[in-house]
């Protein structure tokens, strides 16, 4: 077994592309459910128009890489008040429904063929790199040392990204212990009562809707940044895998979501190099390669169902406050 | 009571009760000197039950007026109907000479119209202070952009800290302001939901059972809060079943039954009102709610007293399913 | 950017569940795909050429069903076509005759075949197949619309039905527990992979086979509820949480499905049989008849059970107000495990019917249909047993329907749209009744 490759794609995780894209977009599920209580289970469908946005901008209409990003932004914040209007004033499991059901939406009609000629439906979206490579400041050549050794072009994907995390993380904990950070919090806890001190309940819950929306989005082009964007990514899976980071790192907490996102990639890119490994050097003879690339996903389910129930707070989250509302 | 009764404003000293309130006979609806709320024609029905049918009602300006009737009447539904909560199948309302009709819950409070509830909201993941701080009104570091940058509402919200303590410390709850609200007790939940209210200087401050699930410890405390509140100008509409307490501290009875308005009048005359003694009090006019109830002790005539009890223990339960729903049937 | 001619694979997940005869005729409705090759990794081919009087015909479509495969394609400025596909079996290939130039159909020579656009096609021992169509002047083979409604009405009614022995179960599981069950979709898949393993793996016949594979389905469900679900009501974990927990129980159990049974489609015993037509435009196999059938059986008597026995009257005092039927003695906990039980039974029935239905049996067939069947629980009115069957079967008419409309791979997209438009209006459903706020 080659433990240096193996562990060397494990540290390179911690940096990588899908982990920032990841963060980012737990940050944007941290502002909807732990701090706005919103339910919502269709992140996925953030991160699909985010790299939609983003490639759809470059590609069909010849846009530098830079107003792709902002016209992702702009189709998310879209993609909230379509969403929010009718649904924001639903229930807790409702809400869970109803953003499941219009992720499904999103990802149903980037795949059909019937907008082909822009989504490039089943195929997805590559080629749009050019535009964001030629902005690179660094010049050609590779940087880093041991496991984080990349192309200037890689870095300069890792940079962008590990921009976009710290910002998002700022302005979270900016906003979060404002006036306006407690009237959300409040709503979390119980909207009549805040309601009933004056405040736009529905409002508030928009801007939020909104905010975490542009996180998702921003995490969907991380996420895509690198290589291609692939209407296989954007299932139901993708927003529970997200919450598993979410909930892992602590829902109500400012860096629970970045840490949430680093351990699920490192966990995951640890196994999915280990066990294949473990099954070839016959440590773990009534398995094959395919069923041990299986495992991990199962093993990603089993956490999430024992977080939930043993730890609800996350790592950083502090015991008092769960963000559970029963 | 002990030491809870000794309110910082008045304390303990009987209050003289406000009256004049109306013009003309006593009867349903008679039109108020000064009247806060004007609600007419304000109908709302669940399915085939009509849950509240009012024809005409005023609240009169400057005084504490107690909300009653049996469980089932319609109080918390009209209480809803006029904060915004719900909304009416038909009716106008206004407070203060505009109208309230379809006007959204928040903006209702924001025109100066606050409510508590009758199930405590107090928000436990926030502590008593931050509680506090979120009923203040107008507040700048409430809007997105503004709440980015703190210099624009650091000063604002020193001014509704300091507020915020002032009430905290009048309704004895200083000491716990860095606790989560959650680790409160019911009856302290109770009087920060009270305070909280008060943040935003209201003009009418609606109560739906304020002591209902209170220790009777904090009762006399919680009276002699709602008393301060109409020193200090502010006018009081409760729900209450509590007979004793609404007798001690109303200006003015509203009785419901069957989400109509029955009867209104001063305390003292409405409990001999035959309206409310059928609709409500049955054959025991002269007994206390609160000594059926067990709640208090008192004379209470033997065997019918029983009958009125089970009852009550009968409404209690059968109401019980209406609040606790939240699905359907299978 | 023009993708005419790209080499492409499309290869929907959540894979159009049209019946294999029924997609002939209807698909000419459905979008272009523009390129001449799908499945390309596939290891099987079927392909063809277009032509008319020796010229190729560009842009005609063709659809490639059966066997769990839908995939459409166009041909190229050669008239060529091909579509990979996952296994040697029988395919059905229908020519789009609205793609053809005016006054241009597929022509039948020997004058037998009402439908000459619809051959069927079984892979030959080198792995692939030819399949080449006789193209003239002559009468397009076209359905009328009327036609097309009442079988798609039959067949939406089937999935509904289907649907709605899932529907039926979340409903009853939510009205006791409150808990949005996600890992009901693998409770269906559960049913199927079961039905696999006694009807294939074991060879024990299908009509000793289906009924096993119900009884271990409910004793799944008395598993899932003794070993998770009572033990977490006990610890009193909230509505929420255990919707999350249900969450990361279903992708658990997808991944044990998938690594027990791989990622391919594989087939139940008699999926393949042959439909025959039973009156007008209507095609129904005999197991498509057979699955109405049990499914109506099961259904009716459910409602005895649920309208008439004691355990039934007790479930639905449950759902109406726990604490208060527990207050008038009924041992909730009982209730709660035989509807867990009864839950996971009809589920498996379902995945069973749904492995036959679609057909195939594959890792995440049951996530393929959850949101649909939340659709129908929430249009009827969560909680409410008979609205969800009532939800049922108009999600499945009108994911069947709106297909004479829109994009059959858009279908699911209607059903979607009208979960989300009834909770906007009527958020209590069908039958549902309006909550009272305070």
């Amino acid at each position: 077994m080659d433990w240096l490759t193996i562990f060397g794609n494990t540290a390179s995780s911690l940096i990588g592309p899908a982990t920032l894209g990841y963060a980012l977009a737990a940050i944007g599920l941290a502002v909807h459910f732990g701090f706005a209580g919103l339910l919502n289970m269709g992140i996925a469908a953030y991160m699909a128009i985010g790299a939609y946005g983003y490639a759809i901008s470059i590609l069909t209409f010849g846009l530098p890489w830079w107003v792709g990003v902002i016209i992702a932004m702009i189709a998310s914040v879209v993609f909230s008040l379509i969403l929010g209007i009718p649904t924001l004033r639903l229930r807790g499991d409702y809400l869970a429904i109803v953003t499941i059901a219009a992720a499904e939406i999103v990802r149903l009609l980037f795949l059909s063929t019937t907008f082909d000629e822009y989504t490039g439906s089943a195929d997805g979206l590559s080629g749009y790199h050019n535009s964001f490579r030629e902005s690179n400041p660094l010049p050609e050549g590779t940087y880093g040392f041991g496991p984080w050794e990349y192309t200037h072009n890689a870095w300069w994907v890792r940079i962008i990204g590990i921009l976009l995390v710290a910002l998002a993380v700022l302005i979270v904990w900016a906003i979060m212990r404002s006036p306006w950070g407690r009237v959300l919090r409040g709503i979390r806890e119980d909207e009549d009562a805040v309601r009933a001190l004056g405040k736009n309940v529905f409002s508030y819950k928009m801007q939020a809707l909104i905010l975490g929306g542009i996180f998702g989005s921003l995490g969907g082009i991380v996420y895509a940044l690198p290589s291609s964007v692939n209407p296989g990514v954007y299932v139901t899976s993708l927003t529970f895998f997200v919450w598993t980071a979410l909930l892992l790192g602590g829902a109500a907490t400012i860096f629970g979501p970045v840490l949430g996102a680093i351990i699920y990639w490192v966990v995951q890119t640890l196994l999915s190099n280990i066990l294949p490994a473990l099954v070839t050097a016959g440590v773990l003879p009534f398995m094959s390669t395919s069923q041990a690339q299986t495992l991990r996903f199962i093993l990603v389910g089993v956490a999430l169902m024992l977080l939930v129930i043993f730890r609800p707070q996350g790592i950083l989250g502090n015991k008092k406050e769960l963000t559970f509302v029963k | 009571m002990s030491s809870d009764a000794a309110a910082p404003a008045t304390g303990s000293v009987p209050r003289a009760k406000s009256t004049g309130l109306h013009k003309g006979d006593i009867r349903p609806g008679v039109p108020k000197v000064d009247p806060i709320v004007v609600a007419d024609g304000v109908k709302r029905t669940f399915g085939g039950l009509t849950a509240v049918d009012v024809e005409h009602l005023e609240i009169p300006r400057g005084a504490i007026t107690a909300l009653i009737g049996p469980n089932g009447a319609g109080k918390t539904t009209l209480f809803n109907l006029l904060t915004g909560f719900d909304k009416p199948d038909s009716g106008t309302w206004t407070f203060e000479g505009r109208s309230l009709a379809g006007v959204p819950a928040f903006k209702v409070s924001q025109r100066g119209q606050v409510r508590t509830f009758q199930l405590t909201k107090s928000l436990g993941l926030l502590t008593v202070l931050e509680n506090m701080k979120l009923g203040a009104k107008g507040q700048i570091g409430e809007s997105f952009w503004a709440g980015l940058f703190p210099f624009l509402w650091r000063k604002q919200e020193e001014e509704a800290e300091a507020k915020a303590l002032e009430l905290l410390t009048r309704f004895k709850l200083d000491a716990k302001k860095d606790d989560f609200a959650a680790s409160l007790s019911g009856g302290q939940r109770k009087l920060l939901e009270m305070a909280r209210a008060l943040m935003s200087d209201p003009t009418l401050v609606m109560l739906d059972e304020p002591m209902a699930g209170v220790n009777p410890a904090l009762t006399q405390s919680l009276l002699e809060h709602i008393l301060d509140l109409k020193e200090q100008g502010m006018t009081v509409l409760f729900v209450e079943h509590d007979m004793h307490m609404v007798r001690h501290i109303a200006d003015w009875v509203v009785v419901m039954a069957e989400g109509k308005v029955v009867a209104e009048g001063p305390p003292d005359t409405v409990m001999k009102d035959p309206a409310v003694i059928d609709a409500y009090l049955g054959a025991h006019q002269d007994v206390d709610l609160g000594v059926v109830t067990g709640r208090y002790e008192g004379e209470l005539p033997s065997g019918a007293g029983e009958e009125l009890a089970a009852e009550i223990e009968h409404e209690h339960e059968a109401d019980a399913p209406a609040q606790q729903k939240r699905k359907g049937r299978a | 950017m023009s993708s005419t001619n790209r080499v492409r694979a499309r290869r929907a997940r959540w894979r159009t569940a049209t019946l294999v005869a029924f997609v002939g005729a209807f698909m000419m409705l459905g979008t272009p795909a523009m390129a001449d090759e799908v499945g390309e990794d596939e290891p099987f081919k079927i392909s063809g050429n277009v032509k008319l009087d020796g010229e190729p015909l560009e842009n005609i479509r063709l659809t490639v069903t059966g066997n769990g495969v839908d995939e459409e394609v166009e041909t190229d400025a050669e008239g060529q076509w091909r579509v990979g596909v996952p296994e040697r079996a029988t395919y059905t290939v229908t020519l789009d005759e609205e793609t053809l130039p005016e006054g241009i159909a597929v022509v039948d020579e020997t004058g037998e075949d009402t439908t000459p656009n619809e051959k069927e096609v079984e892979i030959g021992p080198g792995g692939r197949v030819t399949m080449n169509f006789f193209i003239g002047e002559g009468e397009r083979n076209v359905t009328s619309f009327a036609d097309q409604l009442i079988s798609r009405t039959i067949t939406g009614i089937n999935f509904g039905l289907m649907l709605g022995l899932a529907a039926v179960g979340i409903s009853l599981v939510f009205g006791t527990t409150g808990l949005s069950n996600f890992a009901h979709a693998e409770m269906v898949t559960f049913g199927a992979v079961i039905a696999l393993l006694l009807g294939v793996t074991m060879s024990i016949p299908m009509w000793a086979a289906i009924p096993l594979t119900i009884i271990v389905s409910a004793g799944f469900g008395w598993l899932l509820d003794a070993g998770l679900w009572k033990p977490l009501r006990t610890r009193g974990l909230g509505v929420v949480q255990l919707m999350i927990v249900s969450i990361g129980l279903s992708l658990a159990l997808r991944y044990v499905f998938q690594y027990f049974i791989g990622g391919g489609t594989l087939q139940l015993p008699g999926a393949a049989t042959a439909k025959f037509t039973l009156f007008g435009a209507v095609q129904l196999s005999w197991i498509d008849i057979a699955s109405m059938g049990v499914s109506i059986a099961v259904i009716i008597g459910f409602a005895v059970w649920l309208l008439f026995s004691k355990i039934g009257k007790a479930t639905r005092a449950v759902s109406d107000n726990a604490s208060l039927a527990a207050a008038s003695g009924i041992d909730v906990d009982r209730v709660v495990r035989i509807v867990w039980i009864v839950a996971a039974a009809m589920a498996g029935l379902s995945g069973i019917l749904y492995a036959y239905y679609r057909p195939g049996i594959k890792w995440d067939m049951g996530a393929q249909i959850l949101l649909l069947v939340f659709a129908a629980v929430t249009l009827g009115g969560l909680g409410t047993a008979f609205g969800a069957l009532i939800g049922a079967i108009i999600v499945g008419v009108m994911v069947e329907i709106s297909g004479l409309w829109i994009p059959s791979d858009l279908k699911y997209v209607g059903a979607l749209g009208i979960l989300i438009l009834v909770l906007l209006f009527r958020p209590q459903g069908i039958l549902g009744r309006k909550e009272r706020i305070g």
